[in-house]
């Protein structure tokens, strides 16, 4: 199972500046591990105690995986996985 | 009854209408509430409200009181009408990337304007009102982001007049910023309806808005109570473009970009719906007009060049 991950600008440090990288899995928790193997030292930026950052927002498929399962949320094949970090946005 | 003592006063009560054309399936129907249609013409005007005759019942407001907010834009210009309507100073900090119009009507009322660098987006607009507020203290910052009058606003109003309207509603969908509507408007919809459906449509935005130094940057409004809400989507430029024209197109509603965000989130919810076999009434915020948008090239030349052009802005 093969996502297609974006990596926010925080995190390219581990990815070599890359934008866009693979990672192998069919739910986020492997998808991480997968970027970790890769990628040392990104999954401690994005996982404290066993749960996603406070300040972390990951989508798949555009979708809050808060929502969908969390950690367990699945990622099915040829999915977007969007890491993003936690803005107060846009025009209010 | 359409008269009123002054403008503050003819606030919500905004009209619930149809979305015929985009109904997937005769069992799913799509509703809009115009939230253009308050006195400076967007949503903010409840929050505004609220905040301000909350810190004047609280006595935090007196006459000759300078008010501070971070705020981009629709904020800004409900509280900065209030306050030229009712006599106070007020202080607007927001990030240098956005639209012309909203600096425009700011001024236009009355508001001075702090500008903060691009990057980071609002969260540097809420530092930076937070620095300002620490060293004056005798401004009141509202802070739209914590303030629980902005959510109490949607509970007392937002979502009584919904359920008013549509006692059927199945899905509320939202924009997802301060969080107010979603957590105001949800909770009163779940406790009425608790299989009422809360999806919120989060913009997404170029990467310069992400541009934190660190993870520890980051920002989770006050407001925000994840337990209302049943769904959560992201939703970029483009899609929000294109499903505003769609709109101005299909139905003649002509509304700013992060109504057409949240029409792309309630057309998904949509989609799931006519799938099934229950009835669906899906109700979708539209919270301001198109006006302030026309200079960013949202509703000219090709998708591809407009969503180009909101690269780097805070476009919703």
């Amino acid at each position: 199972m093969s996502a297609t991950v974006s990596i926010p600008t925080i995190l390219r440090t581990h990815t070599g500046g890359e934008k866009q990288v693979k990672a192998e899995g069919s739910t986020l928790q492997e998808v991480i591990t997968d970027l970790e193997a890769n990628h040392p030292g990104i999954k401690d930026r994005l996982v404290t105690d066993g749960a996603l950052h406070r300040f972390v927002n990951v989508y798949v498929n555009d979708e809050d995986v808060r929502f969908a399962g969390g950690l367990d949320a699945q990622v099915p094949d040829g999915g977007t996985v969007t890491i993003l970090p936690a803005v107060a946005g846009g025009a209010r | 009854m359409a008269r009123y003592e002054s403008l503050i006063h003819a606030l919500g009560d905004t009209p619930l209408v149809g979305l015929p054309s985009f109904s997937p399936a005769p069992h799913v129907r799509l509703w809009a509430k115009l939230e253009d249609r308050n006195p400076t013409g967007s949503i903010k005007d409840r929050p505004a409200l609220r905040m301000i005759e909350q810190a004047e019942a609280d006595g935090r407001l007196t006459p000759g009181c300078t008010i501070l907010e971070p705020t981009s834009g629709n904020t800004g210009i409900s509280l900065a009408m209030a306050a030229k309507l009712k006599g106070y100073e007020i202080v607007c900090v927001m990030p240098e990337n956005t639209s012309a119009e909203r600096r425009q009507l700011l001024e236009m009322y009355g508001a001075s304007i702090i500008f903060s660098p691009a990057a980071g987006g609002s969260n540097q607009a809420v530092a930076t009102a937070k620095e300002i507020a620490a060293q004056h203290p005798d401004w009141v910052m509202l802070y739209q982001y914590g303030n629980p009058g902005n959510a109490l606003a949607h509970y007392e109003g937002t979502g009584p007049e919904i359920l008013r309207d549509m006692p059927t509603i199945t899905h509320f969908v939202a924009g997802l910023g301060t969080t107010g509507t979603l957590v105001g408007t949800g909770r009163y919809l779940r406790e009425h309806k608790p299989d009422c459906q809360i999806i919120a449509a989060e913009p997404r935005y170029g990467e310069l808005v992400y541009g934190l130094r660190n993870i520890a940057e980051g920002f989770v409004p006050e407001l925000y109570d994840p337990d209302v809400l049943t769904g959560r989507y992201s939703v970029g430029a483009y899609d929000a473009l294109r499903r505003t024209r769609q709109l101005v197109e299909q139905e003649g509603i002509f509304a700013g970009i992060s109504s057409g965000a949240i029409l792309h989130a309630a057309l998904g919810q949509a989609e799931k719906a006519a799938g099934g076999g229950d009835e669906a009434d899906i109700v979708m915020v539209v919270c301001d007009g198109g006006w302030k948008y026309l200079s960013t090239g949202a509703y000219t030349g090709t998708l591809e060049e407009a969503a180009e052009a909101l690269e780097g802005q805070l476009w919703a």
